[in-house]
């Protein structure tokens, strides 16, 4: 029994193991979504948010307000989906509403943007709807804490971004896209992750399943299941991983982008605040073009000279932050050379071109004049910083040659290439402008412009200090290189600013318009430093991948602990079996040596009643008897481990067969009568009379257990009574409430040692309350529903020395006395009360009791039966003593003080068809006899407690009453001769009830055959031998004269139990054509119903052969060769019926 | 006191009890024999003696052939069994039942070897129950009944 438990229980802790997997699982697939959409999801909201709201108003015309009322609509409808879960989670049902809603990306960004407005109020509503403002402030600090880390990865790019205020929408939608396209893959995920619990965990079911129904056929198969489970689990750990992978790459392109964004921000938010200075400084020389224009030659006398032209220029320099200087020339034809040069007293100079090298030393003394040239433009007025040009012919450089003309013929500005600037030996652009002598219409053709060409003013640009200015104004200068390119000649364009630098990474390109449209100019930016590791990215991915595998492990563990519970299982249900298989070998054990003692003891049995028999002076007869006694009393011992060892190995079945309760108990009290008569105690049976008469079941074991039990109250009762009782288990439920007031009668005596009154019990003396007892029995608090059930209790009361305490746990335990002294005292082994605690729930009842020491123990059992539905003919033969009818219709009074102990008289006197009156004292039984002599009893039963002694009695009835004994005494008094034999020897008994007794003895082996007809016939029997049995059932066929057969188990051909039910079938078929009449009962010798008694003779007492035996039809077995004490016990129950009647 | 006969007959039996010859069933056996079956006893023992002087005749024939029908040896054995539990001849019911164990293994050598044993034993109880029957017979001729 207990291993089978053990593997139920392994069978359970495995589900329970495998359950809590499972949740670890989700729980752990539950979390690595929330870390995801919580990271993913608050850099969305921290950076994004603003963005989106703006974006979605601007986009789609709609306030804020409106937005309210669109959540406001909404929420409608997504409260219900929330409803469900947010009271315990509403982060993850947002979570998964939004996973649910965003189905549709891009598309469903809007209601996606709504809804994370709405788990905003929705948030704010789950938690406390009373500080709703709070509970924002608490929100939105936790998702600024939240978005701190990304916040730390761009610090320095955040100057950028107030500095931009805020970021495109379009990189917004991308990004936000992004984090759906994250969630997604964690959502996938965590759904392969869900799957695989869940094929695990229905595996795990099945298999237990599995375990339950076939023990053994599913191993293999788990094993291969096992081996698929776990490939399954490495496969979703793989894919963890690479979604884990995935999540990384899809972030770092993230990263990545936004990066290049951000250059490219920088680069153009650098090139366009130097196109914008640029064009203020060239609008500024322009308006000095003006300037000249106007108050040089448009006044005569000039307005402007030198002096006033460099105090003029230098005072508004602030105008021009890019430039070094700027000068002015005059356009003067060879033809005005020499009036030109007479009216300044100076000769126009030639610009040195190749001397760039002494550039400090730069002395426009030294410089040669001009050569003749058409043309010249020698600069009269410049600024201070580079008065140095002064008189220097424009034209003559090659450079600013052709800047002249182009800006000549344009009308507008025109940029120089690139080139090492005069003196400062900087790289410098020079600009510059066209002085007209009028105003040129637009559309003035390039001569009409030649022509009014009065003079040139132009600019220098001195380009790296210019943007190195200008890169100071910026901050994060430091974090991007910048170069500037002139691409006006594309195949080689010439770096105007920035150091060569060999800073790898993405360059960006920002093309710069500086007003004159010949010149390209792009300006090239470019990380100074590596990107930084994407943190945030890694971080995420590393979190999947870590929850993955610790999801993986958990999965494993589980999947080992499976594997080991099976591996234990099994384990154990070898061990069960081997134990189970030891126990069975311990049984058989026992059994064989049990019987193997048998048989010396036997022997030493015989000696002794030989030795008896011989001339023996009375000390040798002593000892023999002693001896005798004591080999007695081992072979009982012997007998009992015999019936425990069969018990335990199963080896006893039940019958069902049909018998009388109240006959039984008859014998159990005839076999104690002589005992309790011998010790003085009043030994008392009463059945209810609602015990039907007849009962179906195992008489012979329910008439064992009442014997132990009673056997047992007899050697511990010195005084009082021993009262069975057998009610029903529905009658004492209804009376109930009359126990409980008896058991409140008792206690109340009890309560009160003063008082003598005695006791409404049989003897008078105190008894132990066995209500107790029995209210715990099964069979009181449920009741069956079996349709012909019939639940008995027989209850033991005795008044012995009672059970202590600290006894009372073990005494169902084998071989366990109450202690030790007791067996001392009492002797006996302390094993009947075990074996009577198995056969009691072999029937399917319990034993209980109620113990008092030094008032006496009750014990009580329930047991099973079914009520006899068969023909009371079939059921004759078990009768021992069949109800005599001679007193039918009688009148009896009793006399009795002691109502309990009238009532087991009334019982008895009932039996036996007489009517019965009950008086408490002899005076009012006068009273009564002389009120009823009308009616005239017949019979007056007195007990003698109340009329003392010897006062003229019919006839003395010896207690314990029994039906035979009033029976007998009745017959006595009433001069209903009956004659008897009253000797309780067996073999003389065995002798009576053989005597005449035709007996077929049917046996192959001769000398058996002559051995078993010499005992039967020894004991009177007309025997009759036959070989085969074959040769039984010719015999055996009806009609014919036996009245009981011996048959040979083993025999060749065919053995006893095949012939047995060859018998059996004949005898049911003529049994039932002359029921239906198809033969004629008279050649059948007037018997209806043929059934001769069958009796099987075996060696092999132990080897299920009494199984066998009732199984095909055969009533019982003796051993062989033949004990006596077996032999009358065996015989006696079939042959009884037709002896006269041999006990009383 | 009893004749010689008598003394004889006792101390023979005593000595076969003594010597695991017999058991009680043989006791058991002699409780049998009264004045309505005076016989029994050698007529019971004769039978065992013809009866087990066949059977080991059957056995040897069985046990000789090549291919032994252990079924057939394990019913004749079974047999013996019976009839030496009946008379009480102990020794060779222990000795049968080993041969049965050896029948149930179907090993050839150890039935042989039992047979040996089986055979050495009963000639041995015979020789004493024909010892027994003659003294029984003069006893019977010194007191006829």
């Amino acid at each position: 029994m207990a291993p089978d438990g053990a593997g139920e229980c392994g069978g359970g802790c495995r589900r329970g193991k495998a359950a809590h997997a499972g949740a670890g699982a989700v729980a752990g697939f539950f979390v690595c979504l929330l870390v995801v959409w919580a990271i993913g999801g608050c850099g969305r909201l921290g950076c994004g948010r603003v963005a989106e709201e703006e974006a979605v108003a601007g986009q789609f015309n709609l306030s804020r307000s409106q937005l309210q009322e669109l959540v406001s609509i909404l929420s409608s409808s997504e409260r219900e989906c929330m409803a469900n879960q947010v009271s315990y989670l509403p982060c993850i049902s947002d979570t998964l509403c939004i996973g649910d809603k965003a189905s549709g990306g891009k598309q469903n960004w809007l209601k996606d943007v709504i809804l994370q407005e709405f788990c905003t109020v929705q948030d704010k509503y789950d938690r406390n709807s009373h500080t709703p403002a709070l509970l924002e402030n608490k929100f939105l600090q936790n998702i600024i804490k939240q978005s701190s880390p990304i916040t730390q990865c761009n610090l320095g790019e955040c100057d950028l971004y107030a500095g931009i205020k805020g970021l495109n929408v379009d990189q917004n939608i991308v990004s936000s896209s992004n984090h759906t396209r994250m969630f997604y893959l964690s959502a996938l995920f965590g759904t392969i992750v869900i799957s695989i619990v869940r094929t695990i965990c229905k595996r795990g079911k099945q298999s237990n399943k599995l375990c339950q129904d076939e023990k053994l056929l599913q191993i293999p198969s788990a094993k291969i299941s096992r081996k698929w489970s776990k490939r399954a689990l490495l496969i979703g750990v793989v894919l963890g991983l690479f979604s884990s992978m995935c999540i990384f790459s899809s972030m770092y392109a993230d990263v990545v982008v936004r990066r290049i964004e951000n250059l490219a921000n920088m680069c153009d938010e650098r090139a366009r605040m130097l196109q914008d200075q640029f064009n203020v400084s060239m609008n500024h020389v322009h308006a000095l073009a003006i300037l000249v224009s106007t108050f040089h030659h448009g006044k005569n006398p000039s307005a402007i000279d030198q002096k006033t032209f460099e105090d003029f220029t230098a005072r508004t320099t602030f105008e021009r932050p890019l430039m070094s200087g700027v000068a002015y020339a005059l356009k003067v034809l060879h033809s005005e050379r020499e009036r030109f040069e007479q009216q300044h007293g100076w000769k126009i100079k030639k610009m040195e071109a190749g001397d760039q090298s002494h550039v400090h030393d730069y002395n426009p003394e030294k410089l040669e004049p001009s050569p003749i040239q058409d043309e010249y433009a020698p600069v009269i007025f410049s600024q201070e910083t580079v008065k140095h040009i002064i008189s220097v012919d424009m034209m003559s450089g090659k450079e600013d040659h052709d800047n002249i003309l182009r800006s000549r013929a344009t009308g507008k500005g025109a940029l120089t290439s690139p080139f090492k600037l005069l003196k400062s030996n900087h790289l410098g652009v020079v600009l510059t402008f066209t002085v007209y002598k009028y105003d040129l219409p637009p559309n003035a053709t390039p001569e009409e412009r030649i022509h009014a060409t009065l003079g040139y003013l132009g600019a220098s640009f001195d380009v790296p200090s210019l943007v190195d200015k200008l890169l100071e104004q910026l901050a994060s200068k430091q974090k991007i290189l910048v170069k500037l390119y002139d691409t006006t000649n594309r195949t080689s364009p010439i770096n105007m600013y920035g150091s060569d630098f060999t800073a790898s990474g993405d360059l960006h390109r920002s093309y710069i318009d500086f007003g004159d449209p010949t010149r390209k100019h792009e300006m090239h930016c470019r990380f100074k430093h590596e990107p930084p590791l994407p943190w945030s990215a890694i971080t995420i991915s590393m979190a999947v991948a870590i929850i993955v595998l610790l999801v993986g492990q958990i999965i494993y563990a589980t999947l080992n602990s499976l594997e080991e519970a099976e591996d234990n299982y099994r384990a154990m249900l070898e061990l069960k079996g081997r134990a189970e298989a030891a126990d069975v070998a311990k049984s058989q054990f026992l059994a064989t040596v049990s019987h193997e003692i048998r048989t010396p003891m036997n022997g030493v049995l015989g000696m002794l009643q030989m030795l008896m028999d011989t001339e023996l002076d009375t000390t040798q007869q002593d000892f023999v008897v002693t001896a005798q006694e004591s080999g007695k009393a081992l072979i009982n011992l012997i007998n009992e481990v015999l019936d425990l060892a069969k018990i335990e190995s199963g080896r006893i079945e039940l019958e069902t067969v049909p018998f009388d309760v109240r006959d039984i108990l008859d014998n159990v009290v005839s076999l104690f009568s002589e005992k309790s008569q011998a010790k003085g105690i009043e030994l008392a049976v009463l059945v209810s009379d609602q015990v039907p008469d007849v009962l179906t079941g195992d008489p012979w074991r329910f008439r064992q257990i009442i014997t132990n039990l009673v056997g047992n109250s007899m050697k511990f009762t010195e005084r009082g009574h021993i009262f069975i009782q057998v009610h029903l288990v529905e009658e004492l439920k209804r009376t109930k409430i009359v126990f409980d007031d008896i058991s409140a009668q008792n206690r109340e005596v009890t309560d009160n040692p003063d008082n003598t009154m005695p006791c409404n019990t049989l003897s008078g003396l105190e008894v132990a309350d066995n209500w107790k007892s029995l209210e715990n029995f099964r069979m009181f608090k449920f009741s069956n529903d079996a349709m012909d059930a019939i639940n008995l209790v027989v209850t033991v009361e005795d008044t012995g020395i009672g059970i202590t305490k600290d006894a009372q746990t073990r005494i169902f335990t084998p071989f366990m006395q109450a202690d030790s002294s007791t067996s001392r005292t009492y002797g006996g082994t302390g094993i009947g009360l075990s074996i009577t605690k198995c056969l009691v729930e072999l029937m399917g009842g319990e034993i209980g009791f109620t113990s008092k020491p030094g008032v006496g123990s009750t014990f009580s059992f329930t047991a099973i039966f079914k009520e006899n539905r068969r023909s009371p003919g079939d059921i004759k033969r078990y009768h021992s003593e069949p109800t005599p009818s001679d007193f039918q219709g009688m009148r009896a009074l009793i006399i009795d003080g002691r109502c309990a102990r009238a009532e087991i008289t009334m019982y008895h006197v009932r039996r036996l068809g007489i009517w019965c009156d009950l008086a408490a004292t002899s005076e009012s039984a006068f009273s009564s006899l002389l009120e009823a002599c009308n009616s005239s009893p017949n019979l007056v039963f007195v007990d003698k407690d109340v009329w003392g002694e010897g006062s003229g009695y019919g006839d003395c009835i010896r207690k314990p009453l029994r039906l035979s004994t009033i029976a007998a005494c009745l017959r006595k008094a009433l001069g209903i001769g009956v004659t008897r034999q009253n000797s309780r020897d067996q073999s003389l008994v065995l002798r009576s009830v053989l005597t005449g007794k035709q007996i077929l003895v049917v046996d192959d082996n001769a000398v058996n055959r002559k051995v078993a007809a010499g005992a039967l016939k020894k004991y009177g029997a007309i025997v009759t031998c036959v070989e085969s049995g074959i040769d039984a059932i010719d015999m055996l066929k009806p009609p014919h004269t036996f009245d009981a057969c011996f048959m040979d188990v083993q025999m060749p051909e065919m053995d006893g139990f095949e012939a047995t039910r060859l018998i059996r079938a004949v005898e049911k078929k003529i049994n039932d054509m002359i029921q239906t009449g198809e033969l004629s009962a008279e050649s059948y010798r007037n018997k209806a119903n043929w059934h001769v008694p069958i009796l099987a003779m075996t060696a092999d007492v132990i080897q299920a052969t009494f199984e066998g035996c009732m199984h095909c039809g055969m009533d019982g077995y003796v051993s062989k060769p033949f004990e006596e004490l077996q032999l009358y016990s065996a015989v006696a129950h079939f042959l009884e019926t037709n002896a006269t009647d041999p006990s009383s | 006191m009893a004749a010689t006969p008598m003394n004889q007959l006792s101390a023979l039996v005593n000595n076969m009890f003594a010597t695991g010859l017999l058991d009680e069933q043989f006791q058991q056996l002699q409780m049998l024999q009264d004045a309505s079956a005076p016989d029994f006893v050698s007529e019971v023992v004769t039978l065992f003696c013809d009866d087990g002087e066949r059977i080991i005749g059957e056995l040897t024939k069985l046990l000789e052939k090549s291919s032994v029908d252990f079924d057939r040896v394990d019913a004749f054995v079974h047999q013996l069994k019976g009839s030496s539990a009946s008379v009480g001849a102990q020794k060779v019911k222990n000795t049968c039942i080993q041969f049965r164990e050896f029948c149930q293994q179907k090993s050839r050598d150890g039935c042989l070897k039992t047979l040996d044993s089986v055979r050495t034993e009963f000639y041995d109880l015979r020789s004493k129950f024909q010892t027994l029957l003659q003294l029984e017979r003069q006893i019977q001729g010194f007191y006829p009944k």
